[in-house]
């Protein structure tokens, strides 16, 4: 019997297979280049990033499912894989000074970067309990290289070693999910899932509890939600601060997109009480990390709480199981990648010789020597807060909104009180900007890369906020799939 | 898509784990019971392919093995997927040959990296 080969359409995986084969070149290259001259490698790793970013220009508006059915091509896939390319750029672009003032100037750095985006940029496409299990695992351990890349601070290593032990038991649980939805079903494919569960009504059957619980545990510590966010605070504080960055927007992003394909697919959450377990984890998540932003006196740990609280937000969308509500998500997935790189992109400015410079009182007087920087940083913290005219506020009218319209006013008025008590942390650390005297040897490292990442976070935090129209229309046309 | 799968149709593997299981538990216990018991110094020796031992096995060694116990999983697992591959090759035709090319230049540039990078050195 002759085996059958599959039909295989390359083109669907063409941004991904050439920007793994370009990341290969990348490991290839780094052996021959010397320690000083590391840096070309991060101009590569960009130029990469953006023949990846044109390979996407031909498939837009294309519709391809391949590898039978374990990866699709479609809007929603695209919509988010640019996301994802400018996100893995910004973040190498904030590096350049950063590795080298923390030694960690080796080529291998930009490598894992780039293979930790062929992991995300494979997420969203994933239309298998494999592929994206697959996709996930390549993403998480290409993050747990870096969150440990400073081998020589024990932080970093600590927290390498923390990301890793919850990131594994993470995956273990998904995996244990998945092997639960299959016994179910008896298919591994989302689509053929889908079929099985509204064809054969066993909403409430036990193995699909069971796997539903699993999977939202799982992803619940991929995306930090409470009660599963404990490693989140101190992994951000100690990886290095690009990664950190990386942690909280691009693995926050493809966690999302796979998330809502996953669990839109699989469980019919219009129909049944699963809305009940994501309601109270939304509530608790948003509520929690707000609070405890509060009282914190380091900037990356405030930030950390801060994405705690804003994927308490993005629930909402996953929780009305609208079609705003999906729009909504990806909206603000976006919009909240571009602020919250933008701020820590200030954080990063901050670090220089001998000084880490990851408290909030370092950034004492900032906005008086550097204005522009303090200006950003005010639309940054608007937008996370989500006031007009940024990003923000965009996405969180449409998460707000889709709450409102499915009848959860609760989840709205809760989330806008959060939303309030942010302000607070947000704005006092504006505050220290402004009103406290500056250091005296208080100089920025600023370079090139650093002031396209800032310069391109602000305008797009502002351009969303206003001009969205056509990212609103990406998204509504993109969620379709799922209606 | 196939019908409902029942628990009893995994009932085949409960069935094979228990048998595995009193496999290695009867042979163990039998031979306890057969077998003459005589113990001498010799006898009771860490077995080492016939040498004598001359230390305790629990001791540091090198980071090094590591590596080369990492690097040999690895090219392992290449090999369990090349004979499959090289079984049906027949089959497979062009199609497979330009696959495992890709797979296996995937797996060199790892090779060539870890050789560079002075992995299978040993001082």
């Amino acid at each position: 019997m002759d085996p059958i080969l599959p039909d295989i359409q390359l083109i669907a995986i063409l941004p991904e297979i050439i920007l793994a084969l370009l990341a290969c070149g990348l490991f290839v290259a780094e052996s021959f280049i010397q320690r000083e001259k590391k840096e070309q490698l991060g101009y590569y790793a960009i130029g990469a990033l953006a023949l990846t970013l044109l390979s996407t220009i031909p498939l837009w508006g294309k519709e391809i499912s391949t590898f039978s059915g374990m990866v699709v091509l479609d809007s929603y896939a695209l919509f988010f894989k640019t996301a994802l390319i400018l996100i893995s750029a910004i973040i190498i672009l904030m590096s350049f000074e950063y590795v080298k003032i923390e030694r960690i100037n080796l080529g291998e750095y930009y490598g894992v970067i780039l293979f930790a985006t062929v992991g995300m940029m494979l997420m969203p496409s994933a239309n298998d309990l494999l592929s994206f299990y697959l996709s996930l695992e390549l993403m998480s351990m290409s993050l747990y290289v870096l969150v440990a890349f400073m081998r020589k601070d024990p932080k970093s290593v600590e927290s390498g070693i923390k990301y890793f032990l919850t990131g594994v038991l993470a995956s273990g649980i998904i995996l244990y999910g998945i092997a639960f939805l299959y016994g179910t079903s008896g298919t591994t494919n989302l689509g053929e899932i889908s079929v099985f569960i509204k064809t054969q009504e066993i909403g409430s059957s036990p193995s699909l509890i069971m796997a539903f619980i699993l999977m939202i545990t799982g992803f619940g510590f991929k995306i930090a939600a409470v009660p599963f966010h404990m490693w989140a605070p101190d992994v951000y504080e100690g990886a290095p601060t690009p990664v950190t960055a990386f942690l909280s927007s691009g693995s926050k992003v493809a966690a999302f997109s796979v998330m809502l394909r996953v669990f839109i697919n699989s469980f019919d959450l219009n129909s049944g009480s699963w809305w009940q377990i994501l309601w109270i984890i939304a509530v608790m998540t948003m509520t929690l990390g707000n609070l405890v932003a509060l009282t914190q006196t380091k900037l990356k740990r405030m930030l950390a709480y801060s994405s705690i609280a804003h994927a308490g937000y993005l629930l909402m969308g996953l929780i009305a199981a609208s079609q705003i509500g999906y729009a909504g998500i990806m909206i603000y997935l976006v919009g909240y990648a571009f602020m919250t790189l933008g701020a820590f992109t200030v954080i990063v400015l901050l670090c220089r010789k001998n000084h880490r410079g990851d408290q909030i009182s370092d950034l004492a007087g900032v906005a008086r020597t550097n204005p522009f920087v303090g200006l950003t940083f005010i639309l940054f913290a608007l937008s996370l807060i989500g006031i007009p005219p940024t990003a923000g506020f965009v996405g969180k009218l449409f998460l707000f909104n889709a709450a409102i319209q499915g009848g959860f006013y609760w989840l709205a008025i809760i989330g806008v009180l959060n939303s309030t008590v942010s302000l607070y942390y947000y704005f006092r650390v504006v505050r220290v900007m402004y009103m406290d005297e500056p250091a005296e040897d208080l100089a920025l490292s600023f370079s090139p890369g650093m002031k396209i990442a800032l310069g391109f976070t602000a305008g797009m935090t502002l351009l969303l906020g206003l001009y969205p129209e056509p990212i609103i229309r990406a998204a509504i046309d993109s969620v379709k799939i799922f209606l | 898509m196939s019908a409902v799968n029942l628990p009893s149709n995994y009932l085949p593997i409960l069935v094979f784990f228990f048998i595995a299981l009193a496999f290695g538990v009867v042979t163990i216990l039998m031979g306890y019971l057969v077998r003459p018991k005589r113990p001498y110094l010799e006898k009771l020796h860490a077995y080492e392919s016939g040498i004598l031992p001359d230390t305790d096995a629990r001791m540091q060694f090198p980071f090094r093995y590591y590596l080369i116990a990492m690097l040999f999983v690895l090219f392992d697992i290449e090999m369990v997927f090349l004979y499959p591959w090289a079984v049906s090759f027949n089959k497979l035709g062009l199609f497979g040959l330009i696959e495992m090319v890709l797979f296996l230049l995937i797996l060199f540039v790892g090779y060539f990296y870890a050789w560079r990078k002075g992995a299978l050195e040993w001082d």
